[in-house]
């Protein structure tokens, strides 16, 4: 099943393989498929939830099943929610000792090299493995400074269950949409982050949530708290092997950025191409605070993902940068929302979108400018790149300004690599494949130049390994 | 010198199904500079990126040899890995790739191994200063809001790195200032100098040629060459233009 020697990709030697990694389901605890109320007791109960999250989970599953799905976008009639395990839990108590991880699951970690990060680069790691935390770890002298990084369960239960039931799905409420109520009915692991004000966390704190499970949803849940003056770097990565059924990532991620706080969110999505990515995003970021969303999506059959910033306070900020890979059989709908909500916030988005092989890639964007924010600049850039005829890339603007006293402004390009760039590469003595993946990585440089080294090394692989065989 | 380098035999080349060059003999041995003169329209550009593999062209007839070798059929890469180089009248811009990258990865592919990034920079920021170029120019991004000068001088910045046995300098000197032929002719002298390497260059002027010795001269009319000569024919059409050669 597994080639021990398999390394995480790098240049010269790509290979998605690594990404592939399929572990035999050894003795873990799952649910029946599809969605009912029994099924949303037995995850409540099996994770012992307070009284109010046990209602809180029926309550989205009532709304669940009011909603309908979305009339936009890409279809996802191909996703049956009668075949979707909601939770499938590895046969494993969470560990804050690497060693103690069981050896399959340490495996595939090791392969996706995320202990490995964590020596070098991180303040500390969750590892998601199916729909529980099966590692968590974070420094010592991060959490002297009083930085939580935990599990959503231990928080729901530990000295910051209040502050967890005070934050839990208001910024994303249940009614949002569809597929918000069936993560408010199923939701199980994700992480916890809380900053004290004053504290700046320097070295980024990351989680990897990888699901295994055949015909599993993963729906974890990231509420992030940053107080006052506080600064913080969250990474998170996500893949899955492939298999022939559909999978479902309905994941929500709330963050909270207070007062003159920062915080960095960067994600580097590959989930397989079996994935339905329905994922939903949201920042609130008070007065001179600023969030920062950098955000490559290259898996997934089909994904709808929006990260919203909601710019609440005066002189509160908003950057988006963002990159979307969409090959062949992959429909890629993203883009960002922004609410100007407070005199003088600014917001910059700046996308990139690469389409190949029939892979449809849509950028949507939304910015409002409320009544009161006065004095709000707005700058959304979004440029397209298609590689060959068939396949299709759309922009979907949409502004909506209230007051007068606003600055905004959009552009949007939508380009082929042309074929005199490629002669010219290859008058140079790259081959014409070299030369092709040479421009796209180039379109994609300052996307990948606000990555970490390692996943911006990751994302150039993803992108030749995605361009590999390319040429036809 | 007179080991024949490149052979070009009775060439034919179609560009968009249209029929621009008529059967073009040249050759050119190791180490010697050809020029290549003519109207506007001649065909001087397409037998550029001809001899370089540019795709858009086709050959419908005759052969390019290359240190004895058909490389009629060859993809650009290959040709550039043997040693062909064209400067480009108007160089791509490349968003994203840095000039000194660029540079590094395609003197990696020309060498076969690695460099070492200090003795790369070493080496690219003596090629710049003999081209006046700022050291700052290695950090951007491939000819990207460079003015003609500075991308003409970033050409000749890679051919000196390059080093090929054969450069196609095309229109290198259109378009720039007196002080900037002046530089960009030092660097191709260089690199004559230096490497003996070969050279053909395409002109319609003669500007570029003032300061460089030249072993022989074509004249192009409406892709066929009409008439060969030595240095000196430079300098006659130099004083009378291309008249005489028009109703040939």
């Amino acid at each position: 099943m597994r080639d021990k020697k398999q390394e995480k990709t790098y240049v010269e030697d790509v290979s998605r393989s690594v990404y592939d990694i399929r572990n035999e389901e050894k003795d873990v605890y799952r649910v029946d498929e599809g969605l009912t109320e029994a099924i949303v007791s037995q995850i409540s109960k099996e994770k012992n939830d307070p009284a109010w999250m046990q209602n809180f989970r029926l309550e989205s599953l009532k709304i669940y099943n009011e909603l309908s799905v979305p009339d936009w976008g890409p279809s996802i009639d191909g996703l049956d929610m009668n075949n979707i395990v909601t939770y499938v839990r590895p046969n494993t108590k969470m560990s804050a000792k690497w060693s103690e991880v069981p050896k399959e699951i340490k495996d595939t970690f090791d392969a996706l090299g995320i202990p490995k990060a964590e020596r070098e680069s991180l303040a500390g790691v969750g590892a998601q493995y199916d729909s529980e935390l099966v590692y968590h770890n974070v420094r010592e002298e991060v959490s002297a400074l009083g930085v939580v990084y935990t599990d959503m369960e231990s928080a729901l239960h530990g000295e910051y269950a209040d502050m967890v039931r005070k934050h839990f799905m208001k910024l994303v409420p249940p009614r949002d949409h569809k597929f918000a109520a069936l993560h408010g009915a199923v939701w199980s692991g994700g992480s916890f982050v809380y900053v004290p004000p004053g504290v700046s966390v320097t070295i980024p704190l990351q989680s990897y949530f990888r699901l295994n499970a055949p015909g599993a949803g993963q729906f974890e849940h990231t509420l992030i708290i940053v107080e006052e003056g506080a600064e913080l770097h969250f990474i998170e990565g996500c893949s899955a092997p492939k298999y022939n059924v559909a999978n479902l990532h309905a994941g929500c991620v709330e963050l909270y950025v207070g007062k003159n706080a920062k915080l960095r969110y960067s994600t580097i999505e590959n989930w397989s191409k079996n994935m339905y990515n329905l994922n939903t995003k949201r920042a609130k970021v008070e007065e001179g605070g600023t969030i920062e969303w950098v955000s490559g999506s290259f898996g997934s059959h089909v994904s709808y993902l929006y990260p919203m910033s909601i710019l609440n306070g005066k002189g509160a900020r908003a950057e988006f940068t963002g990159i979307t890979f969409a090959g062949k059989g992959q429909n890629l709908d993203t883009g960002t929302k922004v609410v100007h909500n407070a005199p003088e916030t600014t917001s910059f988005v700046n996308t990139k979108s690469i389409s190949k092989d029939g892979g449809v890639s849509t950028f949507r964007s939304s910015v409002e400018v409320r009544p009161q924010a006065k004095g709000s600049k707005s700058s959304v850039s979004c440029q397209s790149l298609m590689l060959d005829d068939i396949s299709r890339s759309d922009t979907i603007p949409a502004l909506d300004i209230r007051t007068q006293d606003a600055d905004v402004g959009h552009e949007a390009q939508i380009g082929r690599i042309s074929d005199e760039a490629v002669f010219y590469l290859m008058s140079r003595g790259m081959s014409e494949e070299d030369a092709r993946a040479m421009i796209v990585s180039g379109f994609a440089d300052n996307v990948s130049k606000e990555l970490p080294l390692e996943y911006a090394v990751e994302m150039n692989n993803l992108i030749r390994l995605e361009m590999k065989g390319s040429i036809g | 010198m007179s080991k024949q380098l490149l052979q070009v035999k009775h060439l034919t080349v179609d560009v968009e199904q249209k029929e621009i060059l008529h059967g073009i003999d040249l050759n050119i041995n190791a180490g010697e500079t050809h020029v290549l003169m003519g109207p506007n329209g001649a065909g001087k550009s397409t037998l550029g990126y001809t001899l370089m593999g540019n795709p858009k062209y086709h050959v419908t007839g005759g052969e390019i040899l290359f240190q004895g070798k058909d490389i009629t059929d060859e993809a650009a890469d290959k040709r550039a890995k043997e040693g062909i180089f064209l400067s480009f009248q108007n160089p791509v811009e490349v968003p994203g790739i840095t000039l000194a990258s660029f540079i590094r990865s395609a003197l990696e592919q020309r060498r076969g191994k690695r460099l070492r990034l200090s003795e790369f920079r070493k080496e690219l920021n003596a090629a710049m200063d003999i081209l006046q170029m700022d050291h700052s120019y290695a950090d951007r991004d491939l000819n990207v809001g460079f003015s003609g000068g500075e991308k003409k001088k970033a050409e000749i910045l890679q051919l000196l790195m390059l080093r090929p046995a054969l450069a196609i300098l095309d229109e290198t000197d259109s378009g720039l200032d007196v002080d900037a032929v002046r530089t960009v002719s030092r660097g191709v002298e260089e690199y004559q100098k230096d490497k003996q390497g070969a050279l053909l260059i395409i002109t319609h002027s003669t500007k570029i040629l003032e300061a460089l010795q030249v072993d022989a001269t074509h004249v192009l009319v409406d892709g066929k060459l009409v008439a060969a000569g030595d240095g000196s024919l430079v300098e006659e059409i130099n004083e009378n233009g291309f008249e005489r050669f028009l109703n040939a």
